[in-house]
């Protein structure tokens, strides 16, 4: 009877070997964006002639690409090497290379995204939680949830920013505003999630409400609040910029964004730059959730089929 | 609405079984009193008459089986004396109390066709969960769940999650975690309707050394003539649309059963009285539709 414990299975955890291919195919992708990128300016792009000596040697290359396009002008899609060069030259006069400025800036608009997510994501559980609980109140208030997402965040984030003076707390504010809407969603969905046998199952213990709430529902909505949260990671940081443009801190990449979007003839590479940076944080809240995820369910859930 | 019901006080004594009798002569053993219940589902179109007219007292200590063709409301009948669904006719007492009562003073354990376990908790802590429900203390709970994995030969596996466990074995901890707070009544719907013949038969053979061992009183739905037979004190045939009680068998198979239970004659002759008495419906009133037949006459004779 005593069934040999080694024989079950334990959960799958992808190997060095796999970690790696998935890191060649990432590289790879990201190759091919590059060259796609400056493939365009090839074909399409401004003529450039690069007229200099390399250790005592003359260098004279020129390109005359064959066709003209707007969208590969210098003006709207600079060189990735220009992006690259704008990471590192200065971004005033003396100062400190605009990639470190950046990344200052994303260090301060990620706390308040985290702050905005964190609102967000707990109204967003607690709404759903308590439409779970009322079908009057689902019935009466979700049709203004979901009104409340179709409501162009621009034009109200003003309004926010006066009402609540200008600072970190209206930026927070609205990345909760863009933050709840998914996690409430979700939240509707997994809280009912679990078997109707095991509802069934707590009212044969006469649990109640809270002990349901705690023991299964909650549980049973883990993989569907995380799915929301990685979602909602994302809006927290469109939302923090979206709250910095109209609060005028300095001190967030809303700042950077507004700056080189006024001066864009100027220096297009530095709003690249400012955009890749962007989208580099909201990557990295999103990995960040997808990890906490792995920590908090690995071994506790079932594995994904087909994952 | 013309059917005169017959209530808990007056029972008619026509239509009962010699355990019934005795039962109902002494009403300080019954564990479930079942009085002209009946139960319509109201559909779309038209209400659906799962059950009509059901009186089943059920003593303590019994194992009683209910059998009968698919959809005649053997599931509903187990949750309605749990107390899952309400009557819309006739009155269900549990342990003496309304079916409510009994379920809100934790009377009864459930077993389902599926294990229903969760996922993200231990097989100990899956035993353990209505324990910590109705609020045992840690130690408790600890010590309660590593006795019943010994009853159900899962010692080893107390740290394992349900998606690690072969299906009996995850049967097993569903049959470990209605017992884990000692109910006087063990509802169990199918539960053993999802495995194979080999696994099932070892289960109906642990199953039945719990029963011996705890004494609790059982009440089984089941699709399999030998398991129902092999198990219970009393086999209750159910005939379909409406659900309603054909027959009671008492099946007076000597204890303690085991292995050879099976190779008795009387097993046997048992067997054929069941099978008799769900085909006497089928072929009486031609109201069982044959892939219900087929399906009771295959599990039947497996
Ligand atoms: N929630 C419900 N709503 C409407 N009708 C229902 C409901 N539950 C059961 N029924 C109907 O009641 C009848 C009895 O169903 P029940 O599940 O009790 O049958 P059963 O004997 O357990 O069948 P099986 O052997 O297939 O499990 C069926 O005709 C079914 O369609
Ligand atoms: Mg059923």
């Amino acid at each position: 009877m005593a069934v040999a414990a080694a024989t079950v299975p334990r959960a799958r955890r992808p190997t060095l070997g796999r970690r790696v291919r998935i890191a060649l195919v990432w590289l790879a992708i990201l190759i091919l964006l590059v060259v796609v990128w400056d493939g365009a300016k090839w074909f399409f792009g401004d003529p450039w002639r690069i007229h200099t000596s390399f250790l005592g040697l003359p260098i004279d290359i020129e390109h005359r690409p064959p066709m003209r396009a707007r969208i590969a002008t210098d003006l709207s899609l600079p060189h990735i090497w220009k992006v690259v060069e704008a990471f590192i030259a200065p971004a005033q006069r003396n100062g400190p290379p605009l990639g470190l400025v950046l990344a200052g800036q994303a260090l301060f608009t990620f706390r308040e995204a985290l702050i905005g997510f964190a609102v967000g994501g707990l109204l967003g559980l607690l709404l759903g939680i308590g439409f779970v609980h009322s079908r009057l109140a689902e019935r009466a208030f979700v049709p203004y949830v979901v009104a409340s997402q179709t409501v162009p965040i621009l034009a109200i984030s003003p309004l926010i920013v006066v009402a609540t003076k200008a600072g970190w707390v209206s930026v927070a504010i609205i990345s909760a505003y863009l933050t709840f809407f998914p996690v409430t969603i979700a939240a509707l969905r997994g809280l009912r999630a679990a078997d109707a046998r095991a509802f069934e199952l707590m009212r044969s213990y006469a649990a109640g409400k809270l002990a349901v709430l705690w023991k299964l529902r909650l549980p049973t909505s883990v993989p569907y609040l995380f799915s929301s949260l990685r979602v909602a990671a994302a809006a927290s940081v469109i939302g923090a910029l979206i709250g910095e443009l109209p609060s005028g801190i300095p001190d967030g990449l809303g700042a950077s964004l507004l700056n080189y979007n006024q001066y864009y003839s100027a220096g297009p590479e530095r709003l690249w730059a400012t955009i890749i940076v962007c989208s580099i944080l909201g990557l990295a809240f999103v990995a960040l959730v997808r990890l906490v995820e792995t920590l908090l369910t690995r071994n506790r859930y079932r594995p994904v089929a087909g994952a | 609405m013309t059917d005169p019901t017959p209530t808990v006080t007056d029972p008619t004594p026509t239509d009962r079984t010699p355990t019934e009798r005795i039962t109902a002569a002494l009403p300080g053993t019954s564990v479930v009193r079942i009085a002209g219940v009946g139960k319509t589902f109201g559909t779309e179109s038209g209400g659906v008459r799962a059950l009509e007219g059901i009186d089943l007292t059920i003593a303590q200590g019994e194992f009683v089986s209910l059998i009968g063709p698919s959809g005649c409301g053997k599931s509903t009948l187990l949750r309605l004396i749990g107390d899952l669904t309400a009557p819309t006719a006739g009155s269900i007492e549990v342990n003496g109390k309304p079916a409510r009562r009994a379920r809100l003073d934790r009377d009864y354990g459930m077993v389902f066709q599926a294990p229903v376990l969760m996922d993200w908790r231990t097989v100990a802590k899956n035993i353990e969960l209505p324990l910590e429900v109705m609020g045992f203390a840690r130690e408790e709970r600890q010590k309660r769940s590593g006795e019943l994995l010994k009853l159900v030969e899962l010692e080893g596996f107390a740290g394992r999650h349900p998606w690690q466990l072969s299906g009996g074995m995850q049967q097993r901890v569903a049959i470990a975690r209605a017992l884990a707070f000692d109910p006087k009544l063990l509802l169990m719907d199918e539960p053993f309707g999802a495995l194979d013949e080999m696994t099932r038969e070892r289960m109906n053979l642990e199953l039945m050394q719990i029963w011996q061992r705890t004494r609790t009183t059982v009440v089984f739905v089941t699709h399999s003539i030998p398991e129902a037979v092999f198990l219970s004190t009393r086999v209750v045939v159910m005939s379909a649309r409406p659900g309603r009680i054909a027959k009671i068998v008492d099946i007076d198979l000597p204890q303690p059963r085991n292995v050879e239970t099976r190779e008795q004659e009387r097993y046997f002759e048992l067997v054929t009285e069941v099978r008799e008495a769900l085909r006497r419906r089928e072929g009486g009133e031609g109201q069982l539709a044959p892939p219900d037949a087929d399906r009771i006459r295959a599990e039947g004779l497996a």
